[in-house]
């Protein structure tokens, strides 16, 4: 739906679907903001720690940054290693081409700036002068899907739809710190392009409570429910994770699926889990419904003849508002609240 | 500095053209088109890169210590690969298979495909700001090999060029070399109509902290000169040789065709071209 223009704020009480009326109007915050909850457990800056312990053992480490080192966590790397920092300016196909000749010198540049410009932007830049010589560079983006409240132009709501097409790239979606912490080595130890989401500043941290370490290329069943499984990728695990427990208090048993690498896809465990009877299969993401994780599970599903009823929790196909990220995430339904009223509609109709 | 293959008693510059441009025509009859007119132009160019300025080992294209060609204009593949064939890194039996199928030597000039290739070119503008990357690489690496890149003039309409040339100037890259062939023929028609800004190429890269030189892109003595100065410059800067040049040099009735970006060459033109070539061959 096109905003109407010049719109006058709505109350807020009649925003959304999942909560939040009564409250007072929240700001859009800083930059900064982050996913955590009042009280939730965090750890910061979980990139930015994991490249400096990862720079002891890789001296062909460097971090880039097209004037974005602070809102990346990259100034960790950057103040301890200031001899393998590059700081690029604000020239994100600059930024992407001199990674790529740093990469053909031998070096493994990891390359950061917030996700819209380097999905929209340097789209070409990564596609020929990196993943097409299948080069050594870590592109990590800040700002995935909607985790900032400036609307548009910085809100990459469509960031895996455009990297998917693209050959010999690496697609990476974390959920949490830990999974941060976890995938850096490990997209550093895959030789040729990675695109990773990051989560940056004060980052949740669910996953250590669940038997789970991040493997590149793996999906990792995180609990089995009976009446549903739930699909999902980036912080969006952890928001099912939250669903999962508010919805057993109604008796429903529902399942999550973590899937932090899109790119290749771990079609087995997917088809696995999906093809276990009578259960409804619902993918949530931090991204548009169109071209990201939803489609590419909903493709393996039918290529596999595997089709259980299917719904998707992710973003609609609009230029979203600008606001309060939990206003936002209620209003657009990637909520917990707003989440578990969905699924509890879905398996009650 | 090792020295490059062996120059005593080598073929003058002037007969390293001739070759460069006899292997363009022999390539553009496989296909029967190309980009021939730029080829034929940039020859001088190449010739000199090649056979005075750069170091490298033919059998070795991957020899760490090279100097790094980066050919940002993709479809000036023919004019690299006729260099190259000539430079003994491209077998010269590989040459009637340009742009053939499971051929080595595409169109547009890709690193997987052809030794000696540094990069992918084609998608216009990336080449100046790889060539960022590979100088940092090399100062990183303590390495004395330049990085060359040969770029265009209608190309310096891609904003990327700029964004590179910028960081060649704040880094100063002293190890980077541009060559932009200044040929003012584009796709749609003359550069200086298309995109404008040629008569200041060269303000315009000085402003960016570049060190500029503008020549007769078809006089080797000037071109040995420009790149003489361009590597013994002590100035912390990178620099750029812009080379003026006639589209189809050496073949006259060539040269006279108008809208030649993508020239068309009838079937029995290829030796009459040939020949012509040879009148002119002074070595």
């Amino acid at each position: 739906m096109m905003r109407n223009k010049y719109a006058r704020p709505v109350r807020l009480t009649e925003q959304g679907e999942g909560g939040q009326g009564g409250a007072s109007r929240l700001t859009t915050s800083a930059m900064i903001a982050s996913l955590a909850a009042p009280g939730q457990r965090t750890k910061p800056a979980p990139f930015g720690q994991a490249l400096l312990a990862l720079a002891e053992t890789r001296p062909d480490l460097l971090g880039l940054s097209a004037d974005l080192s602070k809102y990346t966590d990259l100034h960790i790397f950057a103040k301890a290693h200031p001899d393998r920092f590059y700081q690029m300016g604000m020239s994100e196909q600059l930024l992407m081409c001199t990674a790529a000749g740093l990469a053909r010198e031998g070096f493994m540049p990891f390359a950061t700036t917030y996700a819209v410009f380097a999905a929209r932007r340097a789209y070409d830049f990564i596609c020929l002068a990196i993943a097409e010589e299948n080069l050594n560079v870590k592109v990590v983006c800040a700002l995935p899907g909607l985790t900032t409240g400036y609307g548009p132009s910085h809100q990459a709501t469509e960031d895996i739809a455009i990297f998917r097409g693209m050959p010999n790239l690496t697609i990476v979606d974390p959920c949490d710190a830990l999974d941060i912490e976890q995938a850096v080595p490990a997209i550093a130890a895959h030789s040729g392009p990675v695109y990773m989401r990051l989560l940056r500043g004060n980052v949740p941290i669910v996953l250590d409570e669940y038997d789970y370490k991040f493997e590149l290329g793996k999906a990792k069943l995180l609990r089995g429910g009976a009446d549903a499984l739930i699909i999902s990728s980036g912080f969006m695990t952890m928001r099912a994770l939250e669903a999962v427990e508010s919805l057993k208090a109604q008796r429903i048993d529902a399942g999550v699926l973590h899937v932090p690498t899109i790119k290749p896809l771990d079609e087995a465990t997917i088809i696995r889990e999906a093809s276990k009877t009578g259960r409804m299969v619902i993918v949530a993401e931090n991204h548009t419904v169109i071209g990201g994780l939803g489609e590419a599970v909903a493709g393996v599903l039918l290529r596999a003849g595997v089709t259980p009823a299917f719904r998707q929790i992710g973003l609609p196909d609009e230029f979203l508002d600008a606001g309060a990220l939990p206003t936002l995430h209620d209003r657009y339904g990637i909520s917990t609240a707003a989440m578990s009223k969905s699924i509890k509609r879905w398996l009650a109709a | 500095m090792e020295a490059s293959p062996s120059r005593v008693n080598a073929p003058s510059l002037a007969e390293r053209a001739y070759r460069i441009r006899r292997n363009a025509l022999r390539m553009g009859e496989v296909q029967g088109q190309g980009y021939i007119a730029q080829a034929l132009g940039v020859a001088d160019v190449l010739a000199v890169a090649y056979f005075h300025a750069m170091r490298y080992h033919p059998d070795d294209p991957e020899w760490e210590g090279r100097d790094r060609f980066l050919l940002s204009i993709g479809h000036y593949a023919i004019a690299a690969y006729s260099a190259m064939i000539e430079a003994g890194i491209i077998p010269e039996d590989e040459l009637e298979t340009y742009g053939s199928d499971d051929s080595r030597l595409p169109m547009s000039g890709m690193a997987s495909y052809t030794p000696g290739m540094e990069i992918s070119g084609g998608s216009l503008g990336q080449g100046l700001a790889i060539g960022v990357g590979y100088a940092l690489g090399l100062k990183r690496k303590k390495s004395d090999a330049f990085v060359y890149c040969l770029f265009s003039d209608g190309e310096c309409g891609e904003g990327a060029v700029w964004e590179g040339a910028s960081g060649a100037g704040h880094w100063k890259l002293d190890n980077l070399i541009g060559i932009i062939d200044v040929n003012n023929q584009q796709a749609d028609g003359p550069s200086s109509e298309v995109t404008g800004g040629l008569e200041h190429l060269a303000d315009r890269f000085t402003a960016f902290g570049w060190h500029a030189q503008r020549v007769n892109g078809n006089d080797i003595g000037a071109l040995v000169s420009a790149f003489d100065a361009a590597r013994s410059l002590r100035e912390p800067m990178p620099r750029v040789i812009i080379c003026d040049t006639r589209m189809a040099k050496g073949v006259p009735f060539l040269e006279q065709r108008e809208r030649n970006h993508f020239l068309r060459v009838d079937a029995d033109e290829w030796q009459q071209a040939l020949a012509v070539l040879e009148e002119g061959r002074t070595a």
